[in-house]
């Protein structure tokens, strides 16, 4: 009867609401399916008995759970456990939310596959050999695979919307400043948000509601509007701008630009008046601001790791030799590559030419997206340049990896909201759409998402699985 | 040393005393039970995010405002970044190129009045207390084990950096006094040194007299009382001239003044230079204090001490309107003055009566007024009882000391025949024992001598004798 492949989180709504399935069984559906499936996929860092009456929700590792070890992917934190609840988590458990376990990510969410995890890969449910996509693959791959009917996740520069796309889900990267971080591993602390990955539109919608709204413990927060689970099927009266350096960037795989291409048309015909738009410098100088904004706060957000109160610590004999020792054994390359990128370029002589020159261009791409969204109400392009890729394929080529983000890390930088919904299938992997707005504009966002996922139709359970 | 000139900076950290720490809301305060005070922000968890502490930004703002300071329509909080266990986060929340306060300087009256000018104010999180066991100094080199308290982690400091405006050790104990006493009476601050609610580094250099060079300086650090920065300044100043006068030069450096041996021996540091690497503390919004704050703020300031010490020493001199503010009996003599009591008689009673708060001044100066026609008992029950409610006067007004000589004159006698070494000694130059002679008197008398006409009789009969 609870078939967790297929279900919503909308429908486990309604069979709990009707009284036609108990929280206890929906909850051991999802865990059997864990059971059957999670060995091959490793979605699951760790599981949980789940209080609450609620529906089941999968939460990435890096969001703090009381009494629950959290360890954002990283040996550093392994065996700590949080002696408080974050917000987004707390928010959850206040909306009975029953907790199945904690998800995969690459170590403190920096990557794009999962493969920097300290505990290693997950993988893609379409097709195994295949990377989930990241930070956020855990989350994504268990939504994909039914083994969560919904999860969160947390975005520095594509790390819920990459692997939604990827793995074929909704996902999230709300406005900037409406999730609360108190209570999230810091990656990047002026690029982090929490959101939603779900396998509808409507879910999103409304498991952001349950996350959004201003906390007092997070000074970046703001009141946020009323969520609107959308119902509407068309596009009428909405402005869609098509960014032509997003579309006709270098490195878009041809089956990813059609599937693009078809869900443009398809706006139009769902009423929308489409134009193309220009966002240049955004484009053009997006990643490298975001590699260098990026690891200088997270250099500084990773210092407090240090063995003295928490988490591992190797033996040393004096005090530096612990902090070298410690910090050398509990962090993988990829956090070390970003604290040393990040200390550069925070250094006096550099800081200037570097993190301040950064800073400056993240203020013109705000106004290049502000000024864009004085003409268009949402913006439109693939939200990965490619399907999921094999895995290993990337591993060693860190600036190939970080091309993956090419087309999410804009509007992260810009602290705008995006929306990843699946458009088709390319070499029978899933491509994403992402829907650009701007500020505070998830309600249009759901809405045209959603009209757009009924217009679809995409079938969201992976091929091999159904 | 007359030819050179000593050119000395403060760097001054005040604690405030908030109810709850800068980022958080853990309890402050002195003397609980160690990592009692704490939660996962000031240990800095993973995910845990600081909230700034309104009261303490309102009382930097009063700080800023009594020493006329400009108030920043904008003010950051930047990340300083360095390892050591006490700094939990690997960076220390403070200000940078965009303080709280700007500018400012504090007039300190005198016969030698001066100024000194600020640079800036700014607020910060104080760091963890280290305690070191083992090792005998209870310094970390040589010690067995280190602890840390993060009680104090996370408690609100503001950092006041005055501009090298100071002339002498003498002009910068002053000022330091005048400054403290402005910081306790706005009510934001015990700034008491002995607990470290005040911290005062300072920065010393010298050049020629009347050169306007700025010489390379010394940073002197862990001076416990401003008596010992004096002496710290004071010792530095002397090296460097003795440095400069034997054709030699000096170097950048810092200190410890060692009060025992009035030494300085270089301040440990880290062998590296310092590189904070500041940037804007993302997790925190600018502070822009809005106008209607900070005019209700400055509306009100309390009536500051460098103020009252200039209208003070109009009437009784420089160096009594300082002894009468810095020890807050000003109140009381102003309220005595007022009273009709004459200037030095209140400034004597004032600084020598412990006088409640609340007295009934009107009452008390009646028996101020009196205060030679009575006795010592009379005066000190009158003022212990001037705060009750129907305290008057006339109950100790017929308390009147004995003055009639007649009736003294015997008692006199006697206690100069008992005493006849000190009187012996007293002939031989040793006339400080004629307080011992009038201590006698008052003694037979059971304190009911009027004292004053007691010392004119015995130096009459002791000059007779």
């Amino acid at each position: 009867m609870i078939d967790t492949l297929r279900m919503t989180a909308e429908q486990v709504n309604d069979v709990l609401t009707r009284g036609e399935a108990s929280s206890d069984e929906i909850f051991d559906a999802y865990r059997a399916a864990i059971e059957a499936r999670d060995g091959e996929l490793n979605c699951f860092l760790r599981l949980h008995e789940g209080e609450g009456e609620g529906i089941p929700i999968a939460l990435k590792d890096v969001i703090g759970t009381r009494g629950v070890e959290t360890t954002a992917g990283s040996r550093i934190l392994a065996g700590y456990v949080p002696v408080y609840d974050s917000t987004v988590a707390a928010r959850c458990k206040a909306r009975g939310l029953r907790l199945l376990g904690k998800t995969n990510t690459d170590e403190f969410a920096m990557g794009s596959s999962t493969e920097n995890s300290a505990f290693g890969p997950s993988r893609n449910p379409w097709d195994p050999t295949r990377v989930p996509g990241g930070s956020g693959g855990g989350s994504a791959a268990a939504v994909a695979a039914g083994l969560a009917p919904w999860a969160l996740g947390s975005d520095t520069g594509g790390s819920i919307k990459q692997p939604s796309a990827l793995c074929g889900n909704v996902g999230l990267r709300p406005t900037y400043g409406t999730v609360s971080r108190y209570g999230i591993v810091a990656f990047a602390s002026s690029l982090d948000q929490v959101g939603p990955v779900t396998k509808t539109v409507r879910d999103n919608a409304f498991l952001y509601s349950v996350i959004a709204g201003r906390d007092p413990a997070d000074s970046t927060t703001v009141d946020v509007p009323p969520t609107e689970l959308p119902e509407a099927e068309d596009l009428k009266g909405l402005r869609i701008g098509v960014p032509v350096e997003m579309r006709d960037a270098e490195g878009i795989e041809p089956g990813v630009a059609d599937a693009v291409a078809r869900a443009v048309v398809l706006c139009e015909e769902l009423g929308a008046e489409v134009e193309e738009c220009s966002l240049p410098r955004s484009v053009e100088y997006g990643l490298p601001c975001y590699y260098l904004i990026a690891p200088a706060e997270a250099s500084s957000n990773l210092a407090r790791y240090d063995g003295v109160r928490y988490g591992y610590r190797a033996a040393g004999d004096d005090l530096t030799e612990v902090y070298e020792r410690t910090r050398n054994a509990g962090f993988g390359d990829e956090p070390k590559r970003r604290i040393m990128l990040g200390t550069y370029a925070l250094s006096a002589g550099y800081y200037e030419a570097f993190y301040g020159k950064a800073q400056q261009v993240r203020t013109v791409i705000i106004r290049e997206h502000a000024e864009v969204f004085e003409r268009f109400d949402l913006i439109v392009s693939a939200t990965s340049p490619s399907v999921a890729f094999e895995i290993g394929a990337r591993a060693d080529d860190p600036l190939a990896m970080y091309a993956s983000d090419l087309l999410t890390i804009p509007s992260c930088i810009a602290g705008v909201p995006g929306l990843s919904i699946p458009c088709g299938l390319s070499e029978g992997l899933p491509v994403g759409f992402q829907l650009i707005g701007p500020q505070l504009s998830e309600n249009t966002l759901f809405r045209a998402g959603h009209a757009l996922e009924r217009a679809l139709g995409f079938d969201v359970v992976p091929e091999r699985l159904r | 040393m007359s030819e050179w000139e000593p050119v000395v900076g403060l760097e001054i950290h005040v604690q405030l005393k908030t109810r709850t720490k800068m980022f958080c809301r853990c309890a402050t305060g002195f003397g609980a039970e160690p990592n009692t005070q704490t939660c996962p922000v000031c240990l800095a968890h993973p995910g845990a995010l600081p909230v700034a502490n309104r009261t303490a930004v309102e009382w930097t703002i009063k700080l800023g405002l009594a020493l006329g300071a400009q108030i920043a329509e904008r003010a950051v909080f930047h990340r300083k970044n360095y390892f050591y266990p006490d700094n939990p986060k690997g960076y220390q929340i403070s200000q940078y190129d965009e303080p709280l306060c700007v500018g400012g300087a504090l007039a300190v009256p005198g016969d030698e009045p001066f100024e000194v000018g600020f640079v800036r104010a700014h607020l910060e999180e104080d760091a963890a207390k280290t305690v070191h066991v083992g090792g005998g100094t209870g310094r970390k080199v040589g010690a067995e084990r280190s602890l840390i308290d993060f009680n104090r982690g996370g408690t609100p400091l503001v950092e006041i950096v005055t501009r090298p405006d100071i002339r002498s050790p003498d002009q910068a104990e002053r000022f330091l006094q005048l400054l403290r006493q402005t910081i306790v009476e706005l009510g934001i601050s015990e700034a008491r040194m002995e607990e470290g609610t005040l911290r005062v580094d300072a920065n010393v250099s010298v050049r020629p007299a009347g050169s306007d060079e700025l010489r390379t300086r010394w940073e002197l650090k862990n001076m416990n009382s401003f008596r010992f920065i004096g002496r710290g300044i004071d010792a530095a100043v002397r090296r460097q001239i003795e440095l400069y006068e034997g054709g030699g030069t000096v170097e950048q450096h810092t200190y410890d003044y060692e009060p025992d041996t009035n030494a300085l021996t270089p301040h440990r540091t880290k062998e590296e230079a310092d590189d904070y690497r500041y940037f804007p503390e993302p997790d925190l919004v600018p502070l822009a204090p809005r106008p209607e704050v900070v005019d209700r703020l400055r509306a009100d300031l309390p009536d500051l001490p460098a103020a009252r010490i200039a209208r003070h020493a109009q009437g009784l001199g420089a160096a009594d309107a300082w002894a009468l503010v810095t020890t807050e009996r000003d109140a009381a003599y102003a309220a005595l003055v007022a009273q009709g009591v004459g200037e030095r008689e209140a400034f004597s009673f004032a600084m020598n009566q412990p006088i409640p708060d609340g007295a009934n001044f009107a009452e008390l100066a009646k028996v101020v007024k009196a205060a030679r026609d009575l006795t010592r008992e009379a005066l000190t029950a009158a003022v212990a009882a001037s705060a009750e409610p129907g305290f008057t006067a006339d109950t100790y007004l017929a308390q009147t000391a004995v003055s009639d000589t007649a009736e003294l004159e015997p008692l006199v006698d006697a206690v100069l025949a008992a005493n006849p070494g000190q009187v012996e000694a007293y002939k031989g130059g040793k006339e400080g024992l004629l307080g011992y002679f009038v201590g006698q008197v008052m003694k037979e008398t059971g304190g009911k001598a009027n004292p004053k006409v007691v010392n004119e009789l015995l130096r009459e009969k002791l000059t007779a004798l």
